[in-house]
C-alpha cells in the first residue's frame, strides 16, 4: 500500500449513557487508513459500525481517544469547525440516498459547493460535469422522485464527489438496491478505487467486502479482525 | 452552543450566497403555496388593519379638527342657554323668563379687556322663511357685518351687509347655500325678497353653510348642537327692531315667554396664547352678577387641544389592537415554521452532513420566515391603502393614509418575521446531525 496515513484512530471510545448504565458503542478502536485504500467495515448489527462511521464523518465526537484526519486532531473541534471539515474533506454516500426532494439532480449535487461558498456558475459547471461522470447527463433537471433507486444513488455519489473530498464515507450504498443497480454502483466504486480515492464503506455484504482491499470486522464496539487483501 | 452567532447572521460577506439562500427560500415557500398563503394571511390582516385603522382614526380626527378650526382658534364663543328648572328664578307674576347674554355684558367685556378685538353679538330666532310658495324652517341670525370674518364663512355670491345697513336697520339678508337651494331652486336669489313673519328681506348674498356652528360644538362635547337648522343672516339691529326681545311660545292651555337679548357672542383675542386666559376673565366678568347659569362658553382652542388628545389616545388604542393582530400573525408564522422544521428534520441533517454550519441553517429558516412575513406585509400594505379609499367612498367618511403608516406597518411585519423566525431557526440549527439524519 502506498501513500500516507489519512485517517488515524487512536483508542477511540464512544460511550452512551442509557439511564444508569453506560455502554461503549466503540471501545478503544485503533486503526489507520492510507491514501487510496478501499476499506470495508463489517460486522453484525449493533456492533458499532454506524457509530464508527458517524465519528469518521465528523458528525459525532468520540468520548475519548483521538481522531486524526489528514494529520489534524479533529476530536476537539467545535461544531463550526467540524461542519467545515465535513464540507471540505469528506463525502457522504447514504444507504437511503438522502437527496433533498424539492431540489433537482443538479441542485442536489451543488449543495456541498454552496456551503463552501463556491459561486453559482462555477458550482453549476462542476455539478454538471459530475452528473455526466456518473451517467446522469440526461437527467439534470429531474427531481429525485422521478428517478430509479440506482439513479438516485448515482446522484448521491456525484454529490459526495463534487467537493473533491479526501475520504469517501459510504453507509451500505447498495443496501436499498436490487442486484442489477447494486452492481452498477459497485462498478462506480471500483472506478473510484482505480482513481486512488480513499473509500471507507460500511456493508453487510461479504462480496462487497471482497471487492474492497481491506476488511475491518467489528464486534461489540471492538476491532475483531483487520485483514488486507485476504491476509490478516 | 445555542447562542445566536452574530458573525453568522452577518452573512453578507458573501452576497452571492445570500442571494441564493433567498432564492431557495422563495422556492421552498412556493412549494407549499397553500400553507404559505394561509400563514401569510395573519400578517396580511394585521398590516392591513394597522393601516386602515390609522387612516380612519386620522380621518375622523382631522374632520373634527377641521370643524373646530372653522369656529376659529382665536375665538371664544358665548351662547345663551335656558336655565334648568331648579336653577330658574321664577317670577311667578311676570311669567316671562328672562335669561341670556345682554348688550350690557358685551359692553362690560369690551371695556374690561384690551386684548379683545371684536365682538360679534348675534341673535338667533327660529322661524319659517318663505319665498313665494316655498318654505324653509330656518334660524334667522342677527349679526354684525364682520361676523363672516370671525367665523371664517366664505361668501359665494353677492356680499355681506355693510355698517350702513346696520345703522339703518335695513331689511337685507344673506342666506346660506342650503336655504338658497331650497327656496330658489331654479333662479338666482340675489335681489329677490324672502318673507319672515310679516317682513320682507332682500337677499344680497349667499354664504356657505355654517357647518361649524352647531356640529363642532356637539362633536367636541358641548351642548347646543342637535336641532340645527339652515341659517339666514340679517343685520343685528334689524333683528332687534323686527323681532323684539320677547319670544312667546303658545302651547295647549298655557304659554311661555322668554326674553333674550343676545343668543350668541363671539369674542376674538389678538394672540392665540391669550385665548385661555381671556376665556377665564370673560367667564369671571359674566359670572359676577348673575344669579343663574344662563350662558355657556365654548373655547374652540380648548376643543382643538382636547380633540388632539382624543386622537392621540385613539391612535394609541388602535395601534395596540393592530400590534396584537400582528403578534397573532407572528405566532401563526412561528407555529408553521416549527412544523416545517420538524417536517424537514431529515433535510436539515443532510445539509449539516454536507457541510452546512449552524448559521447556514439559521439563515435558511430565518429567510423563509422573513419572506413569509414580508410578502404578507406587502400584500397587507396594498389592501391597507385600498381599503380606506373604499371606506371613504362607501361610508362617506374621511380617511387619511399618512405615508408613515404603511412604512411602519411593513417594518413591523418584517420585524415580526425575524423575531418569530429566530426560535424555529435555532431549533433547526441545534439539532444533532446524527439524530436528524436518522429521522424518518
Amino acid at each position: 500500500m502506498s501513500g500516507m496515513s489519512i485517517v488515524t484512530l487512536n483508542r477511540v471510545t464512544k460511550t452512551y449513557r442509557m439511564g444508569e448504565n453506560t455502554f461503549d458503542a466503540l471501545h478503544e478502536v485503533d486503526f489507520e487508513v492510507r491514501q487510496g485504500e478501499y476499506v470495508a467495515i463489517m460486522g453484525p448489527s449493533g456492533c458499532g459500525k454506524s457509530t464508527l462511521l458517524n465519528v469518521l464523518g465528523c458528525l459525532d465526537k468520540p468520548t475519548s481517544g483521538h481522531y486524526l484526519l489528514n494529520d489534524t486532531d479533529v476530536s476537539t473541534f467545535d461544531d463550526d469547525a467540524l461542519s467545515e471539515i465535513r464540507g471540505k474533506l469528506l463525502g457522504f454516500i447514504f444507504q437511503s440516498y438522502n437527496l433533498i426532494q424539492q431540489l433537482t439532480v443538479l441542485e442536489n449535487i451543488e449543495v456541498p459547493l454552496y456551503y463552501q461558498g463556491v459561486g453559482a456558475a462555477a458550482s453549476r459547471a462542476k455539478a454538471q460535469e459530475l452528473a455526466e461522470r456518473v451517467g446522469l447527463g440526461h437527467r439534470l433537471h429531474h427531481k429525485p422522485s422521478e428517478l430509479s433507486g440506482g439513479q438516485q444513488q448515482r446522484v448521491g455519489i456525484a454529490r459526495a464527489l463534487v467537493n473533491e473530498p479526501l475520504v469517501l464515507l459510504a453507509d451500505e450504498p447498495t443496501g436499498n438496491l436490487d442486484s442489477g443497480s447494486g452492481a452498477e454502483i459497485l462498478a462506480l466504486f471500483e472506478a473510484l478505487r482505480e482513481q486512488q480515492k480513499t473509500i471507507i464503506m460500511v456493508t453487510h455484504d461479504p462480496d462487497i467486502g471482497r471487492q474492497a482491499g481491506r476488511i475491518i470486522r467489528l464486534r461489540d464496539g471492538r476491532v475483531e479482525e483487520d485483514t488486507r487483501n485476504g491476509f490478516s | 452552543m445555542g447562542s445566536l452567532d452574530l458573525r453568522g447572521l452577518i452573512l453578507l460577506f458573501n452576497p452571492g450566497k445570500l442571494r441564493r439562500a433567498i432564492a431557495l427560500g422563495f422556492k421552498t415557500i412556493w412549494l407549499h403555496r397553500l400553507r404559505s398563503a394561509l400563514t401569510m394571511l395573519g400578517i396580511v390582516f394585521g398590516v392591513c388593519s394597522v393601516i386602515a385603522m390609522l387612516a380612519v382614526g386620522e380621518g375622523a380626527g382631522h374632520e373634527a379638527q377641521e370643524q373646530i378650526r372653522r369656529l376659529g382658534s382665536q375665538n371664544i364663543i358665548l351662547r345663551s342657554v335656558k336655565p334648568t328648572d331648579d336653577e330658574r328664578i321664577s317670577d311667578e307674576q311676570s311669567r316671562v323668563l328672562e335669561f341670556g347674554l345682554t348688550y350690557n355684558d358685551m359692553r362690560r367685556i369690551e371695556s374690561t379687556l384690551p386684548s379683545v378685538r371684536v365682538l360679534a353679538p348675534g341673535r338667533i330666532i327660529r322661524n319659517h322663511v318663505y319665498h313665494a310658495t316655498r318654505r324653509v324652517d330656518a334660524e334667522i341670525v342677527g349679526v354684525v357685518p364682520w361676523y363672516t370674518g370671525i367665523r371664517n364663512l366664505r361668501i359665494h355670491t353677492g356680499r355681506f351687509f355693510s355698517p350702513i345697513e346696520i345703522e339703518g336697520h335695513v331689511n337685507v339678508c344673506v342666506i346660506s347655500d342650503s336655504v338658497a337651494a331650497r327656496l330658489f331652486p331654479f333662479m338666482s336669489p340675489l335681489q329677490r325678497n324672502v318673507r319672515v313673519g310679516s317682513d320682507y328681506y332682500r337677499v344680497i348674498g349667499i354664504v356657505e353653510s355654517d357647518a361649524g356652528a352647531g356640529q363642532a360644538a356637539a362633536a367636541a362635547g358641548g351642548s347646543g348642537g342637535g336641532n340645527y337648522a339652515p341659517r339666514i343672516y340679517i343685520p343685528l339691529t334689524a333683528a332687534r327692531t323686527r323681532f323684539g326681545e320677547t319670544i312667546i311660545r303658545r302651547r295647549a292651555g298655557s304659554f311661555e315667554a322668554e326674553r333674550v337679548q343676545l343668543h350668541e357672542a363671539i369674542v376674538q383675542v389678538d394672540r392665540i396664547e391669550d385665548v385661555e386666559e381671556t376665556a377665564r376673565i370673560v367667564d369671571g366678568i359674566l359670572a359676577r352678577d348673575r344669579r343663574q347659569q344662563d350662558y355657556e362658553m365654548v373655547v374652540p382652542l380648548e376643543l382643538l387641544r382636547q380633540a388632539e388628545r382624543t386622537k392621540q389616545i385613539f391612535n394609541t388604542v388602535l395601534g395596540a389592537i393592530a400590534a396584537i393582530s400582528l403578534l397573532v400573525g407572528g405566532i401563526g408564522i412561528m407555529n408553521i415554521m416549527l412544523a416545517s422544521v420538524t417536517e424537514r428534520t431529515r433535510e436539515i441533517g443532510i445539509r449539516r452532513a454536507l457541510g452546512a454550519k449552524r448559521r447556514d441553517i439559521i439563515l435558511q429558516f430565518l429567510i423563509e420566515t422573513v419572506i413569509l412575513s414580508g410578502t404578507g406585509g406587502v400584500i397587507g400594505v396594498v389592501f391597507g391603502v385600498v381599503i380606506p379609499v373604499v371606506i371613504s367612498r362607501v361610508a362617506d367618511m374621511t380617511t387619511i393614509v399618512t405615508p408613515w403608516a404603511p412604512m411602519l406597518a411593513f417594518s413591523i411585519s418584517a420585524l415580526v418575521g425575524v423575531v418569530f423566525g429566530i426560535y424555529p431557526a435555532m431549533r433547526a440549527a441545534n439539532m444533532d446531525p446524527v439524530e436528524a439524519l436518522r429521522h424518518e
